[in-house]
């Protein structure tokens, strides 16, 4: 077991975890936060996507041991002080959740890119949101959902 | 969907990483986004993983002489912003065709390479610019061209106890044009083939991604033995669209 610190959402999470230890299940389990769904478990369905340092991951695809004393974003982090996030008011105005296990995934995946400023037609968020899954097949409202954030921030 | 037990090493210079890829059953990890899914599956089941995301010197990007120097820890993330890389298009063309914009993040140019999926668009375009690759190991170094390195699908001529360091990239000739293009069921999945375009004065060279056990670089597309019907019209359409 290797003893880590983790600083999640501006707080620092202590754990001991085996090398194989996939971060993804370090959130979940060690941190208790559960906001950070684990689908495929390969990399294919982005449910699982945080942020290191700003950038979306999968952290299914991430060793625990390697974040040691690095800085992570969950869907928990979000939110401010109860009020949403522009991003998440907007998944709720256009439908953009169905049953919402993908949802935490989209939103991490989405959120950089509207940090950055970009102005994106259509094809341009097909493209941006191609690496999350939506079983629901819900992708018409998340379309809506990120062109009504971009218009209306 | 959960890795086997592995031991970990994280070394943080080059030799000491080449010492404990010289052990036996060590692998090399670098942005895992192959790797850890074959851990996840248990397809991959190594003694020891030699983290090399410590490593200091070999995530650098630069101009030399007029010929471009790839680390192999460049994440496919850095490849896609960097402006260094926009005097070889093709790389820019391609890059953003390489899995989604979570595993670019993580991705390494190196690990696509090593990787050597047949279907992979970064070894694809790196033999189609005549790319040549660094290779180290405790017992020397060499330098390989991408007929040499590319073996099979999943399969370089990379030992075990070998790492693969630089990747050295010729400068297209002044007035060559480039095009990459795939097909792929969705924007980020492996495609079903695809096509690299390099095209001047002095020569036309087309790579082609998805049709045999290694990337393809011809100077037509008669000189591809197709393995089916379906791929050489596919192919040959994917060349007309960008021709």
């Amino acid at each position: 077991m290797t003893s880590i610190t983790v600083t999640i959402n501006g707080t620092a999470y202590e754990g001991d975890v085996e090398p194989r230890t996939l971060l993804s299940d370090f959130i979940r389990h060690d941190c208790g936060l559960t906001g950070t769904h684990v689908g495929c478990e390969h990399g294919v369905c982005g449910a699982c996507t945080v942020q290191l340092d700003g950038e979306p991951i999968r952290s299914c695809l991430m060793l625990a041991v390697q974040t040691n004393g690095r800085s992570l974003t969950t869907v928990e982090g979000l939110a401010r002080d109860g009020e949403l996030h522009p991003l998440q008011a907007a998944f709720r105005e256009c439908h953009a959740t169905q049953c919402g296990f993908c949802t935490p995934g989209f939103l991490m995946s989405i959120e950089p890119a509207l940090r950055s400023g970009a102005s994106l037609e259509e094809p341009a968020i097909r493209e941006l949101l191609a690496g999350n899954l939506c079983r629901c097949t819900g992708y018409r409202g998340i379309v809506e959902a990120v062109e009504l954030v971009l218009r209306d921030p | 969907m959960k890795p086997p037990p592995f031991e970990y090493a994280a070394p943080e210079t080059l030799d000491e990483a080449l010492e404990l890829l010289a052990g036996e059953d060590a692998k090399a990890l670098a942005g895992g986004q192959s790797l850890v899914p074959l851990l996840n599956f248990r397809f991959a089941r190594p003694r020891l993983l030699v983290d090399l995301n410590g490593l200091a010197g070999l995530d650098g990007i630069r101009v030399d002489n007029g010929t471009l120097f790839l680390g192999a820890l460049v994440r496919q993330a850095e490849l896609e912003r960097s402006a260094v890389a926009e005097g070889w298009p093709l790389l820019h063309q391609a890059i953003r065709f390489v899995g989604h914009q979570q595993t670019r993040t993580r991705g390494t140019v190196g690990g696509s390479v090593v990787h050597a999926d047949p279907a992979a668009e970064l070894p694809c375009v790196l033999a189609t610019l005549d790319a040549r690759f660094h290779v180290r190991s405790r017992r020397g170094a060499r330098v390989l061209s991408a007929a040499e390195l590319f073996v099979g699908p999943l399969f370089t001529s990379i030992e075990p106890d070998e790492l693969l360091v630089e990747i050295e990239v010729p400068a297209p000739p002044a007035d060559a044009r480039s095009a990459f293009v795939e097909y792929a069921r969705t924007h980020g999945d492996f495609a079903l083939a695809g096509v690299a375009l390099l095209e001047s004065s002095q020569e036309t060279r087309i790579g082609v991604l998805g049709v045999a056990p290694t990337p393809v670089v011809v100077a037509s597309l008669d000189e591809i033995e197709f393995p089916d019907d379906y791929l050489r019209a596919l192919v040959h359409e994917l060349l007309r669209s960008v021709a």
